[in-house]
């Protein structure tokens, strides 16, 4: 005979591990564009450290703030180049799952509960940032551009950076009904002056002081400067640098939160 | 100007190595009903898709309304109404806009096309949902809106790939008594279809396809009479004894298919025939007598059901 | 008799001689639903502008063109006008064509009418360079504004820019017609972000060694970027005349390979 509690102890017993499963899930449909991720991995940071940091060094011969230019610049590449592939990964990856491939309801019909889902998807995004963010950094180092041995720390500090930006957009992408352009939209009123205007090229006091605000809620400019702290030495009062981390981490939390919530209503409605 | 619209003679297509469709031959009269009966893949959508001329053939002669549609594809085209298998509506656009536009892509003026649209949205009975989206729709509006859309150039020639596949039996009556009126009023219909009942409600002429090629043609009537029996009996034992009861009373009826789920006997008494097996001891869990449909002239001619 | 006369058999039936009504549909579509997004494709570059320009512009301060030292806003805006036209004209010849082809079936639609796949393709491509176009003269506006446009001659960037973007749209439709899967299109950026990097678009490139500029110039956006910074700063050299050829070849050829691909890209 089956017995009730039984079946809700095997459950239980099943969903401990949930998360992994959604992780593994989606490591393994990885496979099918892992050439694309392993060649942009490598092919990315290096285009953009010849091209916007050794080439544009040339024009800027004295340096910023008391570094050569690649060493002022390298941090906030490897934080651009990461949080950009968050804010892609929270924008239509998640809309696809519940509306063209509809893998979450198909995940969502087994014991896995919806917050699983959710943590599923971040982790095998925390191990692709990880991937990602580690090639970045040693070619950086390869370049001679990261003085301090305190540097690996950036990779850290890119991914909550990353998730900084990819919850709150995921919890949006989430509730989405139909897909009218909004992507195209977030992307380039909202990203793209984001990552324009944060600081990555030149110091954020370069910005027209009404625009310095931009800097300020950008996760992109938090992370860059945190990155320069633990690359070279960045000369920051230690409040800043502990309320850049607590910005980054409220908006990761709050973001998740939401997040969680949006996968809720549309997974059980 | 010969007597028929359509000439395929050993008209074929492949795609890389695969056969679509494997050198048919046959002719379409002016005015006539014509069908295509065959499972999924058996070269139906890429026969129509090569009189539609948007298909390349590779081999074999076809010409529609006397032309080739390898050299003169918008001329063909200007004369025909396509319904293709999925409602590619055009998401982009209202209901209303959708009918405008592809009267547009025909060369209609814009006073004429508007005319057209109005009198086509009354016809598939979407008139109160003229300024609506597209995607709201249900599947039998969209399909009576794709149907209206192929009517705006008033085409000599209907073509209708699947033109119920996937809706419910009502709007699927709707759909059948709108054709019914075409046809009525002389317009060419040519339809692909896997439903027996489609294809005898609609054609005047059927031929059977499967794997590429003409199994068999004929009327719908004289299929049945050439390939099937008048009526056939379906028997159940369960599936695990099917086989083996089949062996014990092969000699009844006419003739015999034992199909995984159950005995179909052929011949022209089902009942008689049921009461011999049942006097023989074989009591069935299920049993039916019913007329031969298309469907088993299908089975006949290729060994496998129609809908898989 | 048929509502509808028969179109006059043109270039082998691959031509209905109405790519106007795919203009048409073009304007109704975007009129209907996103017109928002056309407009905010318009701030893509002058975000870049004011960030590279103005931002890092204050570090830089000016450069050397040829002799002539302007700023280096002034430098960077003719470069990435001519980036956008790239990026324009590549999007909608390769993704746009990929997705109403194989997704959205749009072009299915349209070539159920009397329509050829010739009309299909002129009516998308001219309504692709009718966009890049008035993005150029907004994008010229603004830097007028910022006074970043030296010359008068500036006017004539526009044309040039259509151009461009007609030798980027055909050769990127020309490379859609060979493509059978989505993934295969994101290999597209790997060529596209080291030409936007390397091309003269933030720095002159005699800063690399010489087999380096060689590679470089070998590549269209090179080209594009000079020509366009020639008439927006009025600073030219014979080197004009190349340029032009290049996309003339370019735009020549690339007709002609999707003219080729027409049957295997719409007529499978």
């Amino acid at each position: 005979m089956t017995d009730v509690a039984q079946i809700r102890r095997d459950a239980a017993q099943t969903r401990r591990w949930g998360w992994w499963y959604v992780t593994e899930l989606r490591l393994r449909e990885m496979k099918a564009y892992i050439s694309y991720v392993v060649t942009s991995s490598f092919g990315n940071p290096l285009m953009y450290l010849l091209g916007l940091g050794v080439g544009l060094a040339n024009l800027i011969p004295d340096g910023i703030d008391g570094v050569p230019f690649l060493v002022f610049v390298g941090p906030a590449l490897l934080m651009s180049t990461i949080l950009t592939i968050g804010a892609e990964e929270g924008m239509y990856p998640v809309l696809g799952g519940f509306k063209w491939h509809k893998i979450f309801f198909a995940i969502h019909a087994t014991t896995v509960t919806p917050g699983q889902i959710v943590g599923g998807f971040l982790v095998h995004l925390a191990i692709r940032f990880t991937f990602t963010a580690g090639v970045f950094y040693l070619m950086l180092v390869a370049f001679g551009a990261v003085p301090l041995g305190t540097g690996w720390l950036m990779i850290p500090i890119s991914i909550l950076g990353a998730f900084a930006i990819l919850t709150p957009l995921a919890a949006y992408s989430a509730g989405i009904e139909d897909d009218r352009g909004q992507f195209a939209l977030i992307q380039r009123l909202i990203v793209m002056p984001m990552f324009l205007f944060s600081g990555t090229f030149f110091p954020l006091s370069q910005v027209p002081d009404w625009l310095e605000w931009i800097g300020w809620v950008s996760p992109l400019w938090h992370a860059s400067q945190l990155g320069r702290t633990v690359s070279y030495g960045l000369v920051e009062p230690l409040w800043l640098t502990l309320l850049r981390v607590a910005i980054l981490a409220a908006y990761g939390v709050i973001g998740a939160i939401l997040m969680r919530r949006a996968f809720v209503r549309r997974l059980t409605r | 100007m010969s007597h028929s619209v359509i000439r395929a003679v050993n008209l074929t297509k492949k795609y890389d190595d695969f056969v679509a469709v494997d050198g048919i031959s046959f002719e379409v009269a002016r005015g006539e009903s014509f069908g295509l009966l065959g499972p999924n893949g058996a070269g139906k959508s890429t026969t129509m898709k090569m009189i539609a001329s948007v298909s390349t053939r590779t081999s074999g002669e076809l010409t529609v309304l006397d032309l080739d549609p390898n050299v003169d594809g918008p001329a063909i085209r200007s004369q025909l109404g396509v319904v293709p298998q999925e409602d590619n509506l055009d998401g982009e656009l209202r209901v209303r806009e959708n009918l405008l536009t592809y009267g547009r892509f025909f060369g209609l003026s814009r006073a004429e096309a508007g005319k057209r649209a109005d009198e086509l949205l009354e016809f598939a009975q979407l008139s109160d949902r003229a300024n609506s989206k597209v995607e709201p729709l249900s599947g039998g509006m969209k399909r009576r809106l794709t149907i209206a859309r192929s009517l705006m150039n008033d085409p000599q020639m209907l073509l209708l790939d699947e033109p119920t596949t996937g809706l419910d039996p009502q709007a699927r009556h709707i759909l059948w008594d709108r054709l019914f009126r075409l046809k009525e009023q002389g317009t060419t219909l040519v339809l692909t279809t896997h439903y027996m009942d489609e294809a005898e409600q609609l054609s005047d002429r059927i031929v059977v396809v499967d794997k590429g090629q003409i199994m068999a043609e004929g009327s719908p009537a004289e299929l049945i009479r050439t390939y099937s029996t008048r009526e056939v009996l379906e028997v159940r034992y369960g599936s695990d004894k099917n086989v083996s009861v089949a062996a014990l009373i092969a000699d009844v009826g006419e003739r015999q298919e034992v199909l995984p789920d159950r005995i179909l006997i052929y011949s022209d008494n089902g009942e008689q025939d049921l009461a011999e097996i049942t006097r023989r001891g074989h009591h069935p869990t299920t049993s039916l007598v019913r007329r031969s449909s298309l469907e088993d002239v299908f089975l006949r001619l290729t060994g496998r059901s129609l809908v898989e | 008799m048929s509502a509808v006369t028969a179109p006059k058999r043109r270039f082998g039936g691959m031509y209905g001689g109405n790519a106007r009504a795919i203009i048409e549909r073009g304007f109704k579509a975007t009129m209907t639903n996103n017109y928002l997004i056309i407009l905010s494709g318009f701030f893509e570059p002058v975000f870049y502008l004011f960030s590279m320009g103005v931002g890092l512009g204050g570090i830089i301060g000016t450069i050397d063109l040829n002799g002539t030292e302007i700023s280096y806003g002034a430098y960077i805006a003719p470069a990435l006008l001519a980036v956008s036209a790239m990026n324009g004209a590549i999007y909608d010849s390769t993704w746009n064509v990929f997705f109403k082809l194989n997704f959205a079936k749009l072009y299915q639609t349209m070539l159920l009418t009397s329509l050829g796949p010739l009309d299909v393709a002129i009516g998308e491509i001219t309504l692709a360079l009718l966009r890049g176009g008035i993005y150029a003269v907004g994008f010229l506006t603004v830097m007028s504004i910022m006074g970043l446009a030296l010359s008068p001659l500036a006017i004539f960037a526009i044309p040039v820019v259509i151009l461009i973007a007609a030798g980027f749209a055909s050769v990127g439709m020309a490379f859609t017609s060979y493509m059978k899967t989505f993934q295969q299109m994101d290999w597209l950026p790997l060529v596209m972000l080291p030409m936007f990097l390397f091309s003269a678009t933030f720095y002159p490139i005699s800063i690399y060694p010489e087999p380096i500029q060689v590679l470089v110039q070998c590549f269209p956006l090179w080209h594009g970027v000079e020509l366009v910074r020639m008439f927006t700063t009025g600073v030219f050299t014979a080197a004009a005349w190349g340029h032009l050829a290049y996309f003339v070849v370019m735009l020549g050829t690339g007709v002609i390979v999707v003219a080729r691909r027409l049957r295997s890209l719409f007529l499978r």
